[in-house]
């Protein structure tokens, strides 16, 4: 079959900016791709644990998570065309995915509930295709390109090294969002909801509470996060419409090394795979994507349900 | 003595009529090519059938054992200049061990993490195939397949290659039936319908399951050898998510856990591919929403809903009488 995306080496290679360069090996450059690893991190730890609320609460599998993450992408990059205003379209891009993702939740993925646990599955990958199709139509076939803003350009000062401030704002924004999404889980009545939703569904329901209202609220918010993501990453990798499918598998990843359901499983795995991506990077560029499957892969091996999941 | 004739016996209408109606397919399609397609995305399909439709487990990352037999086959045949046969075997074989590996670990985990397991696994080969461009070509694709011959015939023929790969349908949709009626499809029926209940009353799941994705690894990577033949070039595409995402929209489309469709799964693609690529360049847009609307109103796929509404319209003419005679009550 004909696919457009031919040619385009498919993975994120260009996410590291050391990789593929022969630099002599230093504590500094080291301590240097520990801290981009820390930025990548920040990145997979939103991914997958928007994948992993959803999961826990409500058993599905949101294959079309790395189309919203291109999808906020484009969002951010389209509304700051038209505002101009770097903050604020960091807000609104994320929001208005996320009311798509609730919207998706509402007309296709609410009908399939109690049917066969794959079906939300396959709803998710057609999406995708529709998804990654529209925005080929609406921005062409190519990539856009993001850039910096002023404020956050250049390199900041931490002490002992001078590191790029925009990875640097990444890795802020990235344990900000953590902060707020745990103290929504733990700390709010609708986050009790959901942690008593994620043991046992019917018992919260037979309580009298609307759970249906709350699993719309939790995948909008997911998709927010995955929109959140994308949006951050725009202005160091620029724009193609097929970013989120690398992006996809690699959260699932972090989620299955992590444990399905578990947030601070997506936390520590997000990091873990982060660094560990930055590292082999230094090391031998070309194996850094194939890396984070091996380590999957010995985390499936020694473990039953991944880092922190249960049973 | 009267094994053979058991075996037959127990092969119903669905099959032989079948074989009639592939026969004449080059000739009422738009193209012979297009027919051969079928057969191969049918078998890749028939496969996935397997282990989806009867044993009840949702492989994502098919395309693996695709891509398994299509560069298997195509290494041995260009860098060793192997004979057709062994080639094959050797792609099929490649699938084998492939499916055994990732099976083995992927089925560690059930229901939805199995699914995502096997596509991170398809993922890592895509990617292997994609960088080690001195030994598969890249993303060039591996080039240089020679013409195949069988017993003189020359499969570059559209129409040779066409019935070259109906033999090896009809044998593997056999080999498909006696499996699905001898005990070993009764235990994946069971391990599909109550898993810890066929755990439960001695079955192995674990290996009933494993074995069942191996069988399925067969077809897919007989159908990436045979795709590799009539290609004459193995594109890095077939490692693809998008392969994943085919044989996934053949089988729903056509209906999982009955015989045709994957059959008709495959004609619908393929048409629906031709038809729409005429009008639009657009192709992934249709293929999404027609999955889509299929998993959201009809999820039985065309031909569960044929097969149903014929059980139905048998169960309402023998119900007839019966109410007649209970109806004094």
């Amino acid at each position: 079959m004909n696919r457009p995306e031919r040619g385009r080496s498919p993975f994120p290679a260009d996410l590291e900016i050391l990789s593929g360069e022969v630099i002599p090996i230093s504590t500094e450059v080291l301590l240097l791709q520990l801290f981009i690893g820390l930025s990548l991190g920040s990145i997979y730890v939103m991914m997958a644990s928007g994948l992993s609320l959803i999961f826990g609460l409500m058993r599905v599998v949101n294959f079309a998570h790395g189309s919203f993450y291109m999808l906020g992408a484009y969002a951010f990059v389209f509304t700051l065309s038209l505002l101009g205003n770097f903050w604020i379209c960091l807000i609104i891009g994320p929001i208005i995915v996320g009311l798509l993702g609730i919207f998706v939740e509402w007309s296709g993925i609410r009908p399939l509930y109690g049917t066969e646990e794959y079906n939300p599955l396959l709803l998710t990958l057609g999406l995708n295709y529709i998804f990654v199709d529209i925005i080929r139509i609406l921005f062409g076939l190519g990539g856009i390109g993001s850039s910096v803003p002023e404020a956050l350009d250049g390199m900041v000062n931490l002490g002992f090294m001078m590191f790029p401030k925009y990875r640097f704002f990444m890795i802020v924004a990235g344990a900000v969002v953590v902060i707020l999404v745990w103290l929504f889980i733990n700390k709010t009545n609708i986050g009790m909801v959901v942690r008593a939703g994620t043991k046992d569904n019917e018992m919260v329901q037979m309580l009298g509470i609307n759970i249906k209202l709350v699993w719309r609220l939790i995948f909008g918010l997911g998709i927010a996060l995955a929109a959140l993501s994308g949006a951050l990453i725009a202005p160091i990798t620029g724009l193609v419409p097929e970013m989120g499918m690398f992006m996809v598998i690699e959260a699932f990843v972090v989620v299955v090394i992590g444990g399905m359901g578990s947030f601070m499983g997506s936390i520590v795995a997000g990091i873990l795979v982060g660094e560990v991506i930055a590292i082999t990077n230094l090391f031998f560029a070309q194996a850094g994507t194939v890396v984070i499957f091996v380590l999957m892969v010995i985390v499936l091996l020694a473990t039953k349900a991944g880092l922190f999941g249960e049973g | 003595m009267n094994r053979p004739t058991e075996i037959s016996q127990k092969l119903d209408w669905q099959f032989w009529i079948s074989i009639p109606i592939l026969a004449i397919l080059p000739f009422v399609f738009p193209y012979t090519a297009l027919a051969t397609n079928v057969l191969i995305f049918g078998l890749f399909a028939t496969g996935f059938n397997i282990l989806l439709g009867y044993t009840g487990q949702l492989s994502f990352g098919h395309a693996s054992f695709y891509g398994l037999g299509a560069y298997g086959t195509g290494l041995l045949l260009v860098k060793l200049k192997a004979p057709l046969w062994l080639g094959m075997l050797g792609g099929v074989g490649a699938a084998v061990l492939g499916g055994l590996i990732i099976g083995y670990l992927a089925l560690k985990r059930s229901d939805v993490y199995f699914s995502l397991l096997t596509l991170a696994f398809s993922q890592v080969l895509y990617f292997l195939a994609f960088q080690w461009r001195g030994f598969t070509g890249g993303d060039d694709g591996l080039r240089g397949v020679p013409v195949a011959h069988v017993f003189g015939l020359d499969l570059s023929e559209p129409l040779n290659m066409y019935y070259f790969c109906f033999v090896f349908f009809i044998i593997m949709s056999y080999f498909a039936r006696i499996l699905l009626r001898a005990p070993f499809g009764k235990a994946i029926r069971a391990v599909k319908e109550n898993e810890d209940r066929a755990i439960t009353i001695g079955f192995n799941a674990q290996r009933v399951k494993l074995i069942s994705f191996i069988i399925s690894g067969i077809y897919g990577g007989l159908a990436g050898s045979l795709f590799c033949l009539h290609l004459r070039f193995v594109p890095v595409d077939v490692f693809h998510w998008m392969t994943n995402g085919e044989v996934v929209f053949i089988s729903i489309i056509g209906g999982v856990g009955t015989y045709f469709g994957p059959i008709v799964g495959a004609i619908v693609f393929l048409l629906l591919h031709d038809i729409v690529q005429l009008i639009m360049t657009r192709w992934e847009l249709v293929v999404g929403g027609v999955l889509v609307l299929f998993i959201l109103f009809f999820n039985r796929g065309i031909v569960g809903y044929i097969e149903g509404a014929i059980t139905s319209y048998r169960e309402r003419k023998a119900l007839i009488p019966q109410s007649g005679q209970t109806g004094g009550r």
